[in-house]
């Protein structure tokens, strides 16, 4: 079971680095990442295997999205299903 | 690794673009609940339905948390109450009150089912429950009604198309405080399905399961900001655009019901696979319409681009899921859609154009505010009219018109929230009187001989 982190936003230091430690507090497993700074603009995709987790899917969303507040980016959690559905048959 | 141009193309239709599931609907047989006893009748009504539905609300929020998508809302629709209370004495309106008391409690915004199907005639209870609706709706806050008056099968009840329009009138005058708001809940259908899982019309048809969950999808604001990228495609190239777009939206509508299924141990039934609009920014099917090329919703070339938008949407949605159902289609609702009540208010959208749309889109004449002197045998012959088009062509139809009591075109109602404010639009002065007080049923339609 997998989820798909995005977080976009003003690119500052440190961002990958804190995302994924929180996400290894909560026992999620990075796989692959993905990021570009476009025009100052980051953009970090994560493939994150919450198959172990610690905790709840909503505990991670949620420590993340406030994460993303903090940094002043925008972070979703979002279960790795619904791009597989919408996207392949 | 999952595309990173789908996983941001995805993101971007629920941010910015107003992608939602629009409803999760669990429709629960109430026919275990029948009682001579009305107040035990009533007791069961309320347990099997809080039974039932203990977990719909929290499934429905854990699924919106994990896929990252907004489910709108969470509803119940319950076997026809007329059916339920023909065997027991006393005011149906107790019903009601049960089932407001369950929806309060299971946490959904709307419960709908205080319905009766009387295409054909009237049996016990149906005359009892209508006349009860007014009184029911403005003496509850969640409850939501719906009356079948014809079908293609059996034609139309003209005498149950005379009562409703005074119905409908009662409904607006019992609650003018809050601003007619009883109207807006009752729908008067058509060919009404069993399995619709939008309000004010949904009912759990007697041929359904006892107990199954349906989804409504949306989309409107995805499938114009789909086309606006391509500005100079001819129509073809447009209709594929809505279909693969629907696809999408329908497959996460198809997800998001499985899962629930799961979760709360019921069948899944159907996804209805709508455009439902929302009175919010970019979330409109008539900015749809003008997108295609309309300088306004509502002129000459309306009827035309709705029937390929509706065509194309069942066309995308059809095998994005594995059972289809419910309205499914472009719904054209004035009040809750933000282009159409601009285009009411500019004169562009009158309601001979909205009869017309009707005969191509999902449903029918929907939250239509009309002047507060309107007859009721005026609202009869809107009703009679709208369910010939039904009738006729082998669709459902609905009318949900709401009378602005103590005001007249230029004014208007103003509900907030997802059903939005109406301009009162203007209805032809001459009666229709006599046609309507003749009473009896309108024969079914022939359906050979086509033209």
């Amino acid at each position: 079971m997998r989820a798909v982190v995005t977080v976009i936003g003003k690119d500052t230091v440190g961002i990958l680095a804190k995302v994924s430690t929180k996400c290894a507090e909560m026992n999620a497993n990075v796989e692959e990442v993905t990021q570009s700074v476009l025009q100052e603009l980051f953009a970090m995709i994560m493939v994150v295997d919450i198959s172990k987790l610690n905790t709840d899917f909503a505990a991670l969303s949620d420590s993340l999205t406030a994460l993303g507040d903090e940094l002043g980016v925008k972070v979703h959690v979002m279960h790795e299903d619904i791009f597989n559905c919408m996207h392949h048959i | 690794m999952i595309n990173v141009y789908d996983i941001l193309e995805t993101i971007r239709m629920i941010q910015d673009d107003c992608l939602d599931i629009r409803t999760i609907t669990m429709g629960i047989s109430l026919l275990d609940c029948i009682d001579s006893d009305i107040d035990k009748a009533c007791e069961k009504v309320y347990t099997k339905i809080t039974t039932k539905a203990k977990d719909l609300v929290k499934v429905g929020e854990q699924i919106e948390k994990e896929l990252g998508i907004p489910i709108i809302n969470k509803r119940i629709s319950v076997t026809p109450i007329a059916i339920v209370s023909a065997a027991c004495k006393g005011s149906p309106v107790k019903f009601a009150h049960a089932m407001d008391r369950a929806a309060k409690d299971v946490g959904v915004n709307l419960i709908g089912g205080y319905t009766a199907l009387v295409p054909k005639g009237f049996s016990a209870g149906d005359i009892e429950l209508i006349k009860s609706i007014p009184e029911a709706l403005a003496t509850t806050e969640r409850v939501c009604s719906s009356v079948n008056i014809g079908s293609t099968k059996t034609g139309i009840n003209l005498d149950a198309v005379k009562l409703m329009g005074g119905i409908i009138r009662e409904c607006a005058e019992k609650t003018i405080d809050s601003a007619c708001f009883g109207a807006a809940k009752l729908v008067v259908f058509c060919n009404a399905v069993e399995d619709n899982p939008f309000m004010a019309g949904a009912f759990h048809g007697v041929g359904e399961p006892d107990c199954m969950i349906n989804v409504g999808v949306s989309g409107p604001g995805v499938v114009r900001a789909a086309l606006k990228k391509y500005p100079d495609a001819d129509i073809t190239g447009i209709a594929d655009v809505i279909k693969e777009i629907s696809y999408k939206i329908t497959r996460v509508g198809q997800l998001v019901g499985t899962i629930a299924s799961e979760r709360l141990g019921v069948p899944f039934g159907i996804v209805d696979l709508s455009l439902a609009p929302t009175p919010a920014v970019g979330d409109s099917v008539a900015h749809i319409l003008e997108e295609i090329g309309l300088e306004k919703c509502g002129t000459h070339g309306t009827t035309a681009c709705l029937a390929m938008l509706n065509d194309a949407v069942k066309k995308g949605g059809v095998m994005a899921c594995s059972r289809i159902g419910g309205l499914s289609g472009a719904f054209i609702p004035v009040s809750e859609d933000a282009g159409m009540i601009a285009a009411a208010k500019s004169g562009a959208l009158c309601i001979e154009k909205l009869e017309a749309m009707t005969a191509v889109c999902s449903v029918g004449l929907d939250m239509i505010v009309v002047p507060g002197d309107t007859p009721a045998d005026t609202l009869s012959a809107i009703i009679a009219d709208e369910a010939a088009i039904g009738m006729v062509n082998n669709k459902t139809t609905a009318v949900r018109v709401i009378p602005a009591i103590g005001k007249d075109v230029g004014e208007e109602l103003d509900w907030g929230g997802l059903f939005g404010c109406g301009p009162v639009m203007p209805l032809k002065k001459e009666s229709a009187s006599k046609f309507i007080n003749r009473g009896g049923q309108i024969p079914a339609p022939l359906h050979s001989l086509k033209n």
